[in-house]
Formats: structure tokens, C-alpha cells, sequence
């Protein structure tokens, strides 16, 4: 099993070493060629904006959504979420449109307004150690979407068959469990392929 | 520093060296209006220093640099929606907390500008916001982290559009780091005196062999070549400050400067996105300047 990490920017070795600790080969990628032989991939928090215009300009949205098309899972933390969403408030176009989620990008503030606590993920963990920087949220979320945590009233993480998102960093703290739950669902997409 | 409920924590290590992870392999540009900030973030910037003057100008200017006008601040940061930066002056705590005030996303307490305080940096510990500063060394650099600062990058010689002072600060971290985590650890203690480290941080640069915090580039880079470079010597970013706005074409080289730092080892596309770029800012050969014109000098 392979799962890349996209690395445009951002916090990338980060999730190359949460992916490893969960048990996963995982690399960093920035060529379209190089999706090709991946299993799943992980957006990871970084810039947003930044991330968006060089995903469009190193012509890598359309390769990546295809891999979401084709049933490869995708996980998207903070700024990936936001690429995965199909729906940005504010915004008229989208970037791989494939979550069917309403995305607020920094839905809780600036830097100063930034946190972290302790979050109950459903099926995950009732203690998970949440960083927040700059973070989304999720407005609106579709049928097919399940919500697996909030804070308060705002949802910060969802799935929706092979998609993952969360809108904190599962990649900044020691705790893998997200990352496990990701890696659970590569395995199982690459079993219902080899059937 | 929590909410009532205690269920929310603001300004804690993780959350303000997370935000400089998140900047990780990206340009930050300095900009001086609105205008140039959304050049900056069309380019590809992950965050933009807002400045009154970028640092030529400054160099140019002479008399005492301080911290911008508010009113050029709010300005850069209703113009974009990556993150803002500002600077404060060595020391002076008071606009940093003006910055702070203000909700700049980070706070560069930077060389410069005139330093404020002729002995001690601020102590950044105390802010919600988070800290970059500017260091030569492994012991400077420490130093910075022990008083609160939350990302560290050379100082190089700012303004001068010169990659020399930036490489050499950069190649003197990286050795010494290395040098220390292959110290046994009974030596770590004279160490840390000899390079005025706190000895708590040294230890973990022993242990796990790399700055607790993230380190870019800074002062001096001015072309793609110059960005490419120092991310080959171990930068997780690079800030460049007149090197954007001070060359011919500063779309164009905002462009190509974000992306020979993404593609920093594919050498035939730094070729292909140097090409027609126009003339680079202007530079200067740094035994030309004076002692006291020597911005990596301050700070202590």
C-alpha cells in the first residue's frame, strides 16, 4: 500500500510520519505522473489559497480528482478539506469538488483566535487532541456525508465513503488515530478493487 | 491562555509553531500596499510582511526604521486572505502588542528595523500571537526559541540583494547542529555556555537533530536560483523581502521565485522559468558597507 502526500506546501512530512506510524508506505508527491501509482492520497494543511493556484497551475486538480473519481481515498486536513469541498461561502468556483460539504474558511478567526482542545471523533476517539490554526469549518453538509465531529455548533470533521476531511491538524500532535482510520480505508478500497 | 468554558486554549506552543508549519516550503514577500499584497498572493505567496518600506528602501532611507503605520497594515491584510505579517522593533514589546492588538497573524521582531533595546528582545512567551526572528547561529537561534519565538530565519543581509551572508547563516546552523547531536552528551553543558544556548533546548537538538521550530531563509535572495539554493541547504521556506518589488518584472518574479522553491531539485525547470525574467533588484557587495550599516549586527 502507497499513499502519497501532496507537497506543494504545508505541513507535509508531518503526515508522512503519521502515515508511517500507522503502519502505511507513504511518500511526498508534486508530479501529476506521480499519483498514478498511489493507493490514496492526503492533502495536507498548509495555505489554501497558495495550495489551490499551484494544484491548478502545476496541473495537478484534474489528475487528483480523477484518483476521487475513480474511488482512491483522499484525506484533506484544514486547507485539503477545503480543496475537497464542493461548496466554498463567498466563492463561486470550487477546487476538486468532490466532498459534498459547504466549506467557511477561517471560520473561527485569525491566527490570534487560533486553539487547540480536545475532541470527541465518532468511531475514533472521545479525547482527541485537536489543533486549530486559522481552521475551516463546515457549513452544510450533503446526504451521502456522515458528520463525525463538532465543536459546539460547527462541524470540523466529516467522511463520505472514501473521503476523509477535518478542519483541525491530526498532523501536528502524536496521536495517529485519525491517520489509522485513513489508512483502514485504503485498505479496504484496495480490497473491493482486487475483487 | 483558555476560555472560560477551559475547553479552548489560545497562544499555546503548538498552535503558534503550527501556523509557521503551515508556511513550510512557501514564499513570504514583503509588500507596502494593498496592491503589491495581492501581487504577492496572485503569485502563489503563503503569507506576505507588511512593511512601510521594503528593507532597500530603508537602507536607502537612513534615520531610524520603525514599525509601520497601522493604517498600511489593516490595509495589506483586508487585501488578502493569506496570512499578515508586520514587524516590531528589537525590544519593543509595546508595538508588538499594537501588532498583536491589531490581529496581524504574525510578528517578525526583526533587525531591520532600529532596535529598540540595546540588551534584551522582547519576551515573546507572553503573546498569543506567534514569533519570527531573525539568528546567524545555533546559539542566537536558541536564544530567540528560550524568549518565546515560535520560528526562526537567517538573518542574511536584508536589503542588499546579496545571497552571500544568508548561505553563510544558514551553513553555520545546520553544521552546528549537526555538531551537537553528535556531542556526547556530558559535553552539552559547556556547549551551551560557549554558544549562550539555554541548555534545555540544546539537549533536545541532541536528541532529535533539528530545530524545534521551523527555519527559512531570509536576506539577501533575490533571484529564483537564490530561493532554490538555500532550500538545497536545508530551509523550509524563504521569506524575500526587495527582491520582488525591487525587480523589473515583480509579477513575474513572484511567480517563479514560489515555484523554484516548490521544484527546488528540478533544475531544467528553474532554467525554463528564469528565462526573460528582467533585471533582478539591484545588488550590493557586502564589503561595501560600513560596520554600522550591517543590519545582521543587531541583536543580542
Amino acid at each position: 500500500m502507497k499513499i502519497g502526500v501532496l507537497a506543494l506546501q504545508g505541513a507535509v512530512e508531518e503526515h508522512v510520519r503519521m502515515l508511517e506510524k500507522s503502519g502505511a508506505e507513504a511518500l511526498s508527491v508534486k508530479h501529476p505522473h506521480e499519483l498514478e501509482t498511489l493507493d490514496g492520497l492526503v492533502i495536507p494543511g498548509g495555505e489554501s489559497t497558495t495550495i489551490s493556484k499551484l494544484m491548478h497551475q502545476y496541473k495537478l486538480t484534474e489528475p487528483i480528482k480523477q484518483m476521487g473519481l475513480a474511488g482512491k481515498p483522499l484525506f484533506g486536513t484544514c486547507a485539503g478539506l477545503i480543496m475537497l469541498a464542493r461548496r466554498i461561502e463567498g466563492v463561486s468556483s470550487c477546487h476538486l469538488g468532490l466532498l459534498d460539504i459547504t466549506v467557511r474558511r477561517n471560520a473561527f478567526g485569525r491566527q490570534r483566535e487560533s486553539f487547540e482542545t480536545a475532541l470527541d471523533i465518532s468511531g475514533v476517539a472521545d479525547d482527541y487532541e485537536a489543533v486549530f490554526i486559522r481552521a475551516p469549518s463546515v457549513t452544510d453538509v450533503g446526504p451521502g456525508v456522515e458528520v463525525l465531529s463538532s465543536v459546539d455548533d460547527r462541524i470540523v470533521v466529516v467522511r463520505q465513503g472514501h473521503l476523509l476531511g477535518a478542519a483541525f491538524h491530526p498532523e501536528l500532535t502524536e496521536d495517529h488515530r485519525l491517520h489509522s482510520l485513513f489508512v483502514t480505508m485504503v485498505q479496504d478500497s484496495m480490497k473491493m478493487t482486487t475483487i | 491562555m483558555t476560555d472560560q468554558s477551559g475547553r479552548f486554549a489560545t497562544g499555546t506552543e503548538r498552535v503558534k509553531r503550527g501556523m509557521a508549519q503551515m508556511q513550510k516550503g512557501g514564499v513570504i514577500m514583503d509588500v507596502v500596499n494593498a496592491e503589491q499584497a495581492k501581487i504577492a498572493e496572485d503569485a502563489g505567496a503563503v503569507a506576505v510582511m507588511a512593511l512601510e518600506r521594503v528593507p532597500a528602501d530603508i537602507r536607502a532611507a537612513g534615520g531610524v526604521a520603525r514599525m509601520a503605520d497601522p493604517r498600511v497594515v489593516e490595509e495589506v491584510m483586508n487585501a488578502v486572505t493569506i496570512p499578515v505579517m508586520a514587524k516590531a522593533r528589537i525590544g519593543h514589546f509595546v508595538e508588538a502588542r499594537l501588532l498583536e492588538a491589531m490581529g496581524v497573524d504574525y510578528i517578525d521582531e526583526s533587525e531591520v528595523l532600529t532596535p529598540a533595546d540595546d540588551k534584551y528582545h522582547i519576551d515573546k512567551s507572553t503573546f498569543t500571537v506567534p514569533f519570527v526572528c531573525g539568528a546567524r547561529n545555533l546559539g542566537e537561534a536558541l536564544r530567540r526559541i528560550g524568549e518565546g519565538a515560535s520560528m526562526i530565519r537567517t538573518k542574511g543581509e536584508p536589503g542588499t540583494g546579496n545571497i552571500v551572508e544568508a548561505v553563510k547563516h544558514m551553513r553555520q546552523m545546520m553544521a552546528e547542529i549537526r555538531k551537537v547531536q553528535n556531542m556526547s552528551r556530558d559535553e552539552l553543558m559547556a556547549e551551551a555556555k560557549n554558544i549562550g544556548a539555554p541548555f534545555e533546548l540544546l539537549l533536545e537538538i541532541h536528541e532529535k537533530g533539528r530545530l524545534p521550530v521551523v527555519n527559512f531563509a531570509a536576506g539577501g535572495v533575490a533571484t529564483p536560483a537564490d530561493a532554490a539554493l538555500m532550500m538545497h541547504l536545508g530551509s523550509d521556506g524563504v521569506f524575500v523581502g526587495s527582491g520582488i518589488f525591487k525587480s523589473e518584472q515583480p509579477a513575474k518574479f513572484a511567480r517563479a521565485i514560489v515555484e523554484a522553491t516548490t521544484h527546488y531539485e528540478d533544475f531544467s525547470r528553474i532554467v525554463e522559468l528564469s528565462k526573460n525574467l528582467g533585471s533582478a533588484m539591484p545588488g550590493i557587495e557586502i564589503s561595501a558597507l560600513e560596520q554600522a550599516d550591517r543590519m545582521q549586527e543587531r541583536g543580542w
